[in-house]
């Protein structure tokens, strides 16, 4: 009889601790969930997100262990984000970017918002470390706002990557108003001539190596980031490692994810992460992708207003880094203004232009915080 | 109550960051584009007279 009792021990525990923060918990984490399947939101990280919020908050939990030792051995030393920066990075086809290579400006305009919030949110927190981190959601990058926050020791790292990972997916939804409502009708009508320059197999080649060198020079914070990212790179571009360059893209950057996710709930404990700090951190994190979006666009405009061949100001949105929805958001647009408006091969070349200029922005920070630490 | 830290002055306070940020990003990203474009010219120049064989 005594046997059978203990089997509601956790229903009496659960009842004894009081502990409703717990099912909120639930309810978030079956969100995620519900987002991933039904929505096709980030699935590959918000379904084991979600999952792993879910079993992290029971009393006394038995996932809490082993989600420990995955935390020390792939979070809390930034592993597995690098790791899968090698996978994102044998994804990343340079090609556009090569041939035009002065649209890599926009992709630094679109960083606007990670500096912007920066500021927002030390109004906000006091810890230099979590204001710091907060921002690097404007990165619109997964593994880049782990590093940051984690190199920084923030205490949010849980929230600021939910809500990194939750705005990359809704950026379908957070940009066209901002796009629209910083252009005009004419602005968004603007067509680009595509005229593709030839890029030699040695500049594919050398990119990922010139990239790695010029940002380990002025942000060497930036060495692990940047360069797991063009090493990906360099696999897919060398030509004589296809079969690591396709494992990276998909077995690597599959196993990483399914780590990652689960992972990352360690951290999304009732105690830890419902709080009005939460709450605050989700909306920075969308002020961010909104200053970002504006950024972009606005310098194009700018950009405009001295430039001979007008580029149409909305690829500048594309270099809010998250990949490849921004790019294809701008084409979308371009396309429904007028249908003979193919703004693709541009805007997917701001597109992976933003994903090294997030990087560096992250170094950047990185830069700036570390001595105080 | 719900305990807010709310410091309005720290927005500008952390100004200098934003700047330092902003033109350190355009900075890497300018070095990172010209040499792009010199990598890219030189390469195609030296591979012009392999093809012409």
């Amino acid at each position: 009889m005594k046997e059978l009792l203990s089997l509601f021990d956790g229903l009496l525990a659960f009842g004894k601790d009081g502990n409703w923060k717990m099912i909120v918990m639930w309810i978030i984490g079956g969100t995620l969930i519900y987002l991933a399947i039904k929505k096709d939101m980030e699935p590959t990280l918000l379904l084991p997100i979600g999952f792993g919020c879910i079993i992290m908050n029971f009393p006394g939990s038995g996932a809490a262990g082993p989600l420990q030792t995955l935390y020390n051995a792939g979070i809390a030393n930034e592993l597995f984000p690098l790791i899968l920066f090698i996978g994102i990075g044998a994804m990343i086809d340079f090609g556009p970017l090569l041939s035009n290579p002065k649209l890599m400006i926009f992709g630094a305009a679109a960083q606007f918002g990670i500096f912007f919030t920066l500021c927002m949110a030390s109004i906000f927190f006091p810890d230099f470390r979590d204001y710091a981190s907060i921002a690097i959601i404007g990165a619109a990058d997964g593994p880049t706002s782990i590093v940051v926050a984690q190199k920084l020791g923030s205490q949010y790292v849980g929230a600021i990557t939910v809500a990194a990972y939750s705005y990359m997916a809704l950026v379908p939804i957070i940009q066209p108003p901002v796009i629209k409502l910083l252009t005009t009708e004419n602005e968004r009508k603007i067509r680009m001539a595509y005229r593709p320059k030839s890029v030699s197999k040695a500049t594919k080649i050398l990119f990922p190596i010139i990239i790695t060198i010029v940002a380990c020079i002025f942000a060497p914070d930036a060495g692990a980031l940047i360069g797991f990212l063009m090493f990906g790179n360099l696999i897919r571009e060398c030509g004589v490692l296809d079969s690591l360059s396709e494992t990276a893209q998909k077995v690597l950057a599959n196993l990483i994810t399914i780590f990652l996710g689960i992972t990352i709930a360690f951290n999304m404990t009732a105690q830890q992460f419902l709080s009005p700090q939460t709450l605050l951190i989700m909306g920075l994190g969308l002020i961010a992708f909104i200053v970002d979006t504006a950024g972009g666009v606005l310098f194009g405009k700018i950009y405009n207003l001295f430039a001979k061949e007008k580029i149409n100001p909305m690829i500048g949105a594309a270099g809010i880094s998250a990949f490849p929805m921004a790019g294809r958001i701008v084409h979308k647009m371009g396309l429904k203004e007028d249908p003979q408006n193919f703004l693709l091969m541009h805007s997917t070349a701001v597109n992976v232009s933003g994903q090294i200029a997030s990087v560096i922005a992250g170094a950047l920070i990185l830069k700036i915080f570390i001595p105080m630490l | 109550m719900l305990d807010f830290y709310f410091e309005p002055y720290e927005f500008v306070k952390n100004l200098k960051y934003m700047g330092i940020g902003m033109l350190g990003v355009f900075m890497i990203v300018a070095v990172i584009i010209i040499a792009t474009y010199l990598t890219n010219n030189i390469t195609n120049k030296l591979a012009k007279p392999h093809d012409d064989d």
